[in-house]
């Protein structure tokens, strides 16, 4: 009985195939837009998550200045070598520590230049900052203490400077100081605010303080320290400790003077952030499938006293009350649950396109996409049971007089 | 003993095979098929209340053709509810094969027209859009019948009235009396004991009419099919080989003859 009943509202809704596609659309709206969003938030939280792992290891990034940016925001002291030195010496639970200085500085290779971040560190950035090497090498800490002129291309500089040709042991001039490249950054991309991460110059610190910083005369100005946490060790312990030993050196008055920024933290806090975001847009889609099965419930109606006479005829013919309103629940049932299928399948459709769209990756939730069909079905049964029900008590007499 | 009775359809019970034609049998003494008994049927409460039905007895016997003849407004659309278990009496008793119909609910009614009501209305009711085979497996359907089988006495069903090579025909591409033929299929396929038809030729011209009422008779004659039929034509209640004539409620005439 439950199959031909079955077979038998299929083909009472391919015979009113507009009308049934129409009311669907309610619940196609509404589960696609359910699945749209959350593949895409989805997908955002992953990039964001990937991204955040791509600026290093357990970082913690070792700035001057306030966190809460006040006045005194910019014209904090900078660090000086022998803050790293004692960094190094005294904190517990370090695998890797690079000092930075950074000036936006012109690159010049022969008739071509650009403008763009030259970064004095030493060889430890790369691990700390998760980057590889795609051709060439790293300085050796003989040319980063002697102060030699070599340089690391980022992958955009490369594009910029030399077009598709192998930059290494080519002759660049950053500022006016010409350096040979010794090596070229594998790219990373962008980062999850958007920088372009591939956009940069590595040199020895030595140099670019010697030469680069500064207007004329250089500088021993060290302006970042990016720490990276051995595997295992809570960032939270490494940064407390930076913290007392940078208040010790530094004896700021009043605030701290510097700030420690663990990224792992910032990762958590962007990512419950998006997923936050996921949910709100989730439950905002959700209310529209709601809305599509009052739709359905409508046309039910209107259906269901549309076809009076044929539950007239049903009925005398031997049909029982509980048939009917088997047919209509069914009826309503497998519309939403149709629609809840073709919104499941054009809201991966969609997030696909959106995904390349928008470059995040495509994750498929399967929970999801089992929650929102199961939930269109929930819509057919509760959104069917008043038509049903009506249908059902129908009386046969009435319903055969009916016009 | 009723309840069971209901509860199981009686498919197995009807003769396997209806191409051997049950005869009609003279005149059976035994219980009717039918027996109404003082049977009121009011309408409305209080002021507004009308009398559809003032005190009706009659027995219809298996095998009959009954016509069923007056004015509207007479009850006899009343009566006809009343014996398709549509409507319950407001008193008096109706029996169906022995069973009291106005002590059944609404469930049990509709398994008694499941199982041994036929009906044929006057405007065909055939499901629109609907193939005459899909039509007529209807009935059987809802008794359960596997589709193999449904199929098989559905175009059983509509050799028998005439209608092989339309099984796929809708009503819309069928003439009226061919819709009636399918309807008729429809009433019969799930071998009823009565089949009502209620003005079944009130559509039809009057060469059409007859061909409908040699068909019913044929029906009444070969497989004894008991056949009340409602109409307010004389000459088609001249196919009949009794009329009852209602007014104002009562059956005023009663007229039997030996056949049609």
């Amino acid at each position: 009985m439950l199959w031909s009943t079955l077979l038998m509202s299929i083909r009472e809704i391919r015979r009113n195939t507009l009308r049934s596609l129409l009311t669907m659309l309610g619940v196609i709206i509404g589960v696609g837009a359910v699945v749209v969003l959350v593949t895409l938030g989805k997908g955002a939280s992953a990039k964001v998550e990937s991204d955040i792992a791509k600026l290093g290891n357990n970082l913690l990034i070792v700035s001057p200045g306030a966190s809460r940016r006040g006045p005194a925001a910019n014209t904090a002291r900078s660090f000086e070598r022998a803050d790293v030195a004692a960094i190094r010496r005294e904190v517990s639970g370090i695998s890797a520590l690079a000092p930075a200085a950074q000036k936006q500085t012109l690159v010049v290779a022969g008739n071509r230049n650009w403008t763009t971040p030259v970064i004095g560190t030493t060889p430890d950035y790369l691990e700390v900052r998760s980057y590889t090497l795609a051709e060439g090498r790293a300085f050796t800490d003989s040319e980063a203490n002697s102060g030699k002129a070599v340089v690391i291309l980022g992958q955009t500089v490369r594009e910029e400077l030399f077009g598709s040709q192998d930059p290494i042991g080519q002759q660049v001039r950053v500022g006016r100081v010409p350096a040979e490249v010794i090596g070229l950054l594998a790219s990373k991309g962008q980062a999850a605010m958007g920088q372009n991460q591939d956009d940069l110059v590595l040199m020895p610190l030595v140099t670019f303080q010697r030469r680069v910083a500064g207007s004329t005369t250089g500088n021993n100005d060290i302006s970042s320290i990016y720490v990276s946490a051995a595997p295992g060790r809570p960032t939270i312990l490494v940064q407390s400790q930076i913290e007392s030993l940078l208040r010790q050196r530094r004896r700021p008055a009043g605030e701290d003077d510097f700030n420690v920024r663990d990224m792992a933290e910032i990762a958590a806090t962007m990512a419950s952030a998006t997923g936050a975001m996921t949910a709100l847009l989730g439950a905002i889609a959700g209310v529209s499938l709601l809305v599509g099965g009052i739709g359905i419930m409508n046309i039910m109606l209107v259906s269901v006293t549309e076809r009076t006479r044929e539950i007239g005829i049903r009925l005398s013919i031997g049909a029982l009350p509980g048939e009917v309103l088997l047919q209509f629940l069914i009826e309503a049932v497998v519309l939403s649950s149709l629609g809840g299928l073709l919104g499941i399948l054009s809201g991966l459709t969609g997030g696909w396109f959106a995904a390349q769209k928008l470059q995040v990756p495509f994750v498929v939730v399967p929970q999801i996409v089992l929650v929102a069909f199961l939930f269109s079905a929930a819509v057919g049964v509760v959104f069917g049971i008043l038509p049903a029900r009506r249908a059902a008590r129908l009386n046969p007499i009435e319903a055969l007089r009916h016009e | 003993m009723s309840a069971l009775l209901l509860e199981r359809p009686p498919v197995e019970t009807i003769p396997p095979d209806t191409d051997a034609p049950r005869i009609a049998q003279p005149v059976k003494i035994a219980d009717p098929l039918i027996e109404l008994r003082r049977i009121r049927k009011v309408y409305g409460e209080g002021q507004a209340a009308v009398e559809a039905l003032r005190g009706i007895d009659l027995a219809i016997r298996e095998g009959d053709f009954v016509a069923v003849m007056g004015t509207s407004g007479s009850g006899k659309s009343t009566c006809m509810n009343l014996l398709g278990c549509l409507d319950t009496p407001t008193s008096g008793e109706y029996l169906f094969r022995g069973i009291d119909v106005g002590k059944l609910d609404r469930r049990q009614r509709a398994l008694v027209r499941r199982n041994y009501i036929g009906f044929v209305f006057q405007g065909f009711n055939l499901l629109p859009r609907t193939t005459a085979l899909e039509n007529v497996e209807l009935p059987l359907v809802y008794k359960h019948v596997r589709a193999a089988e449904r199929h098989r006495r559905a175009l059983e069903a509509l050799a028998s009235v005439g209608l092989s090579g339309r099984e796929r025909h809708t009503p819309a591409e069928l003439s009226g009396g061919q819709q009636q033929r399918v309807a008729i299929a429809r009433a019969i396929v799930t071998h009823p004991s009565l089949l009502l038809a209620d003005e079944p030729t009130g559509n039809l011209d009057s060469a059409t009419s007859d061909e409908i009422m040699e068909l019913l008779v044929k029906l009444n004659r070969e497989r004894g099919v008991t056949i009340v039929m409602v109409t307010h034509e004389p000459d088609i209640a001249e196919w009949a080989h009794r009329r009852i004539v209602f007014r104002d409620g009562r059956i005023i005439d009663e007229l039997e003859e030996g056949g049609a």
